[in-house]
């Protein structure tokens, strides 16, 4: 063994020629950079090979979860006798403002009934926690520990207790990868709560900042307007807390105002998330349509009857 | 079945299959830890440097194919697009194999010199693919190639150790 390692390198000896090789793996490299940057087609392989490493991923994140389980098993008692107090406190004043919530929502929705607005969806949650984050500086992005096989689909909105963390944006079978509203690639439309103004808030590539683009100047928007989804693209659900306007900058040379916000969500701290269900029911059919396919069922039913 | 040359020896040491799939496999672990925030700036690119360290000492056992399968695996599971590790890998790998013989002929400190060219061209063709397709470069991912050439020599020393034969009391 020790012979062979000794010889000069003859790569022509051992089939194609290192530049051959490194040519060919460059082409297929660029090759699959771009399918996958253009198409959708390598999504399939990318599942198999996810299923493949999962568990060795769940490896790597043990041992954070096995200093957390160990930390919370030796926490003190009274540490725990305040937490429950503190949490007690919280319950009765979070269930005192739920029941205003609750004559609220009748009343809105009495309002809405008799204005004949569309009624608000409901919508339906699952808790999620955080698997493990991205390692791509690139990115901002994390895994949570739900995937397709708990019905989670891409497009969903992720929030926690404070707002809007971001969007699912690719499913495996037990995990599924959110693009948090900071990552550079992510737009959400908001409303400021002030004015109603509506807007698009952009990620800025800075794990706590985001960016209100291509807003004029003399735009309405001062330090300290809070910002919450407008749930004009039918993805994120209204009226989620974003983010909050901390920086306005009007150079008169530039034809937008740069305007910074922070997202009001914890998208760096929380472990456990929720998934919001956003996909609504689709709407009914009008009268008139309904009708005909009504009739249309009545007509193959005696059709079928007739013979 | 050894040589007293002394500088040499290291290059020669064996190296089984399984010893060389198992350090991979520590190096992508290390790769897939939680890693978040100035630590995922600074963390070195561990499957980079176990390949490097290979290519050069293992050149007819490791070579850009390894490199690549690796670069894919890394790819899935940073959900970046395929391809864009396993380019910087083979590129590496590349490297690795034209400065074998180079390589060997400097001691540790300035091995790291000639790691950190090789590791600053794989970093440059993934931020390179990175910005082709999403049209910006986050400057601190280059730190990670300051790192990871200031762990070549931790990592060298070790696995050398790892490799030595432990019959002779004299090895070591």
């Amino acid at each position: 063994m020790t012979l062979e390692d000794t010889r000069t390198l003859r790569f022509f000896n051992r089939g194609p020629s290192g530049w051959a090789r490194l040519v060919f793996f460059s082409v297929l490299s660029l090759l699959l950079l771009f399918v996958d940057a253009r198409y959708q087609y390598l999504e399939s392989t990318r599942q198999v090979i996810a299923v493949i490493i999962y568990p060795f991923q769940r490896l790597t994140a043990l041992p954070g979860e096995m200093v957390g389980g160990i930390n919370s098993y030796f926490s003190l008692q009274h540490h725990l006798l305040a937490d429950n107090a503190q949490l007690h406190l919280q319950h009765d004043a979070d269930a005192a403002q739920l029941q205003q919530l609750r004559t609220l929502q009748a009343e809105n929705n009495q309002l809405r009934a008799l204005l004949e607005v569309k009624q608000r969806e409901n919508y339906t949650m699952q808790a999620a926690q955080i698997a493990y984050v991205e390692r791509d500086i690139f990115k901002r992005k994390l895994f949570v520990n739900k995937g397709a096989l708990a019905d989670v689909q891409a497009g969903q909105a992720v929030i926690d207790n404070a707002g809007v963390v971001g969007q699912v944006t690719r499913v495996y079978p037990w995990l599924s990868e959110v693009t948090l509203v900071t990552d550079k690639d992510n737009a959400v439309p908001i409303q400021i709560v002030r004015n109603g103004l509506r807007a698009v808030v952009f990620g800025s590539g800075n794990i706590s900042e985001l960016e209100l683009r291509y807003q004029p100047i003399n735009a309405d928007i001062e330090i300290g307007d809070e910002l919450v989804t407008s749930g004009m693209d039918g993805t994120y659900p209204p009226s989620l807390p974003v983010g909050k306007v901390v920086k306005i900058e009007r150079d008169p040379a530039y034809p937008f105002a740069h305007i910074v916000c922070v997202p009001l969500a914890g998208v760096d701290r929380h472990r456990a998330l929720l998934i919001v269900s956003s996909v609504p029911p689709p709407p009914e059919l009008p009268p008139s349509e309904a009708e005909a396919k009504e009739s249309q069922h009545v007509n193959k039913a005696a059709k079928k009857v007739k013979p | 079945m050894r040589f007293d040359m002394a500088r040499d020896r290291e290059f020669l040491l064996p190296a089984g299959r399984v010893f060389i799939v198992l350090s991979f496999v520590a190096a992508v672990l290390l790769e897939w830890l939680p890693w978040r925030g100035w630590a995922l700036a600074l963390r070195p690119d561990f499957v980079g440097l176990i390949l490097l360290y290979w290519c050069t000492h293992k050149p007819h056992r490791v070579g850009i194919g390894i490199g690549w399968v690796l670069g894919i695996l890394v790819d899935v599971a940073d959900s970046s697009l395929f391809g864009q590790h396993a380019l910087a890998y083979s590129v590496l790998a590349f490297g690795g194999l034209t400065l074998n013989r180079r390589v060997q002929m400097f001691n540790l400190r300035e091995q790291s010199v000639h790691v950190f060219a090789l590791l600053l061209l794989s970093y440059s063709v993934y931020a390179i693919v990175h910005w082709q397709v999403r049209g910006y470069v986050a400057w601190e991912y280059f730190l990670g190639v300051v790192t990871s050439a200031l762990l070549w020599t931790p990592l060298t020393l070790l696995l050398q150790t790892l490799r030595r034969p432990r019959r002779n009391p004299n090895e070591l």
